[in-house]
């Protein structure tokens, strides 16, 4: 193993400069991925803030005692979808209103009687945010003795769903198309570096090395340029985000676990790279 | 030990270079490969160390066969074959001491061994003092010298040598070839490539003349009648 570690060394001391030119090519290749990258986690965040306002409200028959709501609510709550549930009385609904329709205070000014029925209010778990969820959700509780009503603007959260589709596929496409074109631009520096030393590996097959124990540095050297590579790239696009949220947009940067992803992911196409570029080379000599 | 039986090597572009060859060098012999440049000397080097395989026929390297030797075999044979060439071969970016202990490091040996083999070959090619020189401050002859400790560190049963005084000048040469016999005295057999006539008259060695391709000359089977044709 400390031979492999020496001439991995080796090779970074030996061809410093082609060796910086492949990092910074892996960097560069990863830091538009990575742009990419955060364009869509900054989109993914923008929905699912929306998707945070997908509610399902029961409306509940006037007169319902409170010991009864609280029973309800206790038994929705325990619904696997549901996240969490709020009772709003008669008396809070008209507040809201007051509060939220300034142009129609007036009105709500001078009633004498409150028109607006009491509410349970059922905001949903995360993953749970969906048209056929918040149906299934909607239809449950309109089954409920109490329930009068049960509304969730389903056409707003139809609409939802639809972005929240088209995003992903454009995503995953651009995402893959990105990630294919920085393979083949990896491959192709780590190809480069393998030939400049197939001198070094034709001297090394003549003394006997197997194929395996010469493609061995090879690999290390690969995972090692593309960790390297994934560690830059992610410190360009923190840059990146820190120019667009102070000048253009508010903006969110990569989880730790994400930007360790990526570091990741450089490191396997900096193998991946090198496993196909040795294998390449040691079959074709 | 090397036995060739029937060898022919035929290259898409150029045709044959070796035609029905066969001979046999015995173990720890000397023996000269002759012949005009473009005979086929360098291919029956290269088909004893696997670099090719023979189109028809049958090459025998001790205990490995042209045959049936897979590619995981290889190895295992140049790891009992020292080869030496006209351009040493030797890597440039790296001291006498390290080219030497590069073919021991690729076969795995243990590492506190290395360097007194590696200081005890570069002492009996006389380049002890020149250890930690690299390639380019040393003169061919040495160049040549680091090569043949290397290809002498693993104690090969032969040590296969293409044109090694191809690009010295008298002196280097004579000497190489000095250092080329007292290691086939030491028991190791030498097959040496070369058309130097002067040092191939200079020994009483096995000699075997090839001429585009086909053997004209095989001292082992002198009784059958046959002639040097070399000018
Ligand atoms: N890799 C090759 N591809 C095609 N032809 C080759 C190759 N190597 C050698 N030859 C041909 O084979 C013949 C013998 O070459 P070689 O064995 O190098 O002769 P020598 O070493 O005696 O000078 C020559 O005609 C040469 O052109
Ligand atoms: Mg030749």
């Amino acid at each position: 193993m400390s031979l492999v570690l020496r001439e991995t060394a080796l090779a970074f001391r030996r061809a410093p400069l082609l060796s910086a030119l492949s990092v910074t090519t892996i960097a560069f290749s990863l830091f538009v991925f990575g742009l990419f990258g955060l364009v869509a986690v900054n989109i993914q965040r923008a929905i699912g803030n929306v998707a945070e306002r997908v509610e399902v409200v029961a409306y509940l028959k006037r007169g319902t005692p409170l010991q009864a709501v609280a029973l309800a609510a206790a038994d929705i709550e325990a619904f696997p979808e549901v996240e969490s549930v709020q009772h709003v009385t008669e008396q809070e609904a008209l507040a809201r209103a007051r509060r939220d329709l300034r142009e129609f205070q007036d009105i709500f000014q001078d009633l004498e009687t409150n028109p607006l029925p009491a509410s349970l209010d059922v905001r949903l778990r995360p993953a749970f945010r969906d048209v056929q969820r918040a149906a299934a959700v909607a239809e449950r509780l309109a089954a409920l003795a109490i329930v009068d009503d049960v509304r969730y603007g389903r056409e707003w959260v139809e609409k939802l769903d639809r972005l929240r589709n088209i995003a992903g596929a454009v995503g995953t496409v651009v995402g893959a198309a990105f990630a294919l074109v920085a393979i083949i631009i990896i491959g192709t520096t780590i190809r480069m570096a393998v030939l400049h030393r197939s001198r070094e590996i034709a001297i090394m097959r003549l003394v006997g090395a197997t194929d395996g124990f010469i493609r061995r540095p090879f690999l290390l050297e690969g995972i090692l340029k593309g960790l390297l590579g994934g560690v830059l790239a992610v410190g360009l696009s923190y840059g990146g985000y820190a120019l667009i949220d102070a000048y253009l947009l508010r903006a969110s940067f990569f989880t730790a676990a994400q930007a360790t992803l990526g570091v990741a992911a450089g490191g396997f196409i900096g193998l991946v790279g090198s496993l196909v570029s040795v294998g390449r080379h040691l079959r074709s000599t | 030990m090397i036995k060739f039986t029937g060898v022919t090597k035929e290259y898409l572009k150029t045709g044959a270079a070796l035609k029905q060859v066969s001979f046999h060098i015995a173990r720890g012999q000397f023996a000269f490969l002759t012949g005009h440049s473009g005979a086929g000397k360098t291919t029956a080097l290269r088909l004893i160390y696997l670099a090719e395989r023979p189109t028809a026929g049958e090459v025998r390297v001790s205990g490995f066969s042209t045959a049936r030797a897979g590619p995981r075999e290889i190895p295992r044979l140049r790891r009992r074959l020292g080869i030496v060439f006209q351009d040493f071969q030797l890597l440039e970016d790296r001291t006498a001491e390290e080219n030497v202990a590069f073919a021991l490091e690729v076969t795995g040996a243990r590492h506190t061994t290395i360097r007194p083999r590696v200081m005890r070959v570069l002492t009996q090619v006389g380049l002890a003092g020149k250890a930690n020189q690299y390639p380019r401050e040393l003169s061919g002859g040495e160049q040549q010298r680091v090569a043949i400790a290397r290809a002498r560190v693993n104690d090969p049963v032969v040590l296969l040598a293409d044109e090694p005084t191809g690009n010295l000048d008298e002196r280097a040469t004579r000497g190489i070839f000095q250092l080329l016999k007292d290691i086939n005295a030491s028991g190791t057999a030498v097959l040496m490539a070369t058309h130097d006539l002067d040092l191939v008259r200079s020994m009483d060695a096995h000699l075997i003349e090839l001429q585009q391709g086909e053997v004209v000359y095989d001292s082992a089977e002198d009784a059958a009648g046959r002639q040097p044709v070399a000018p």
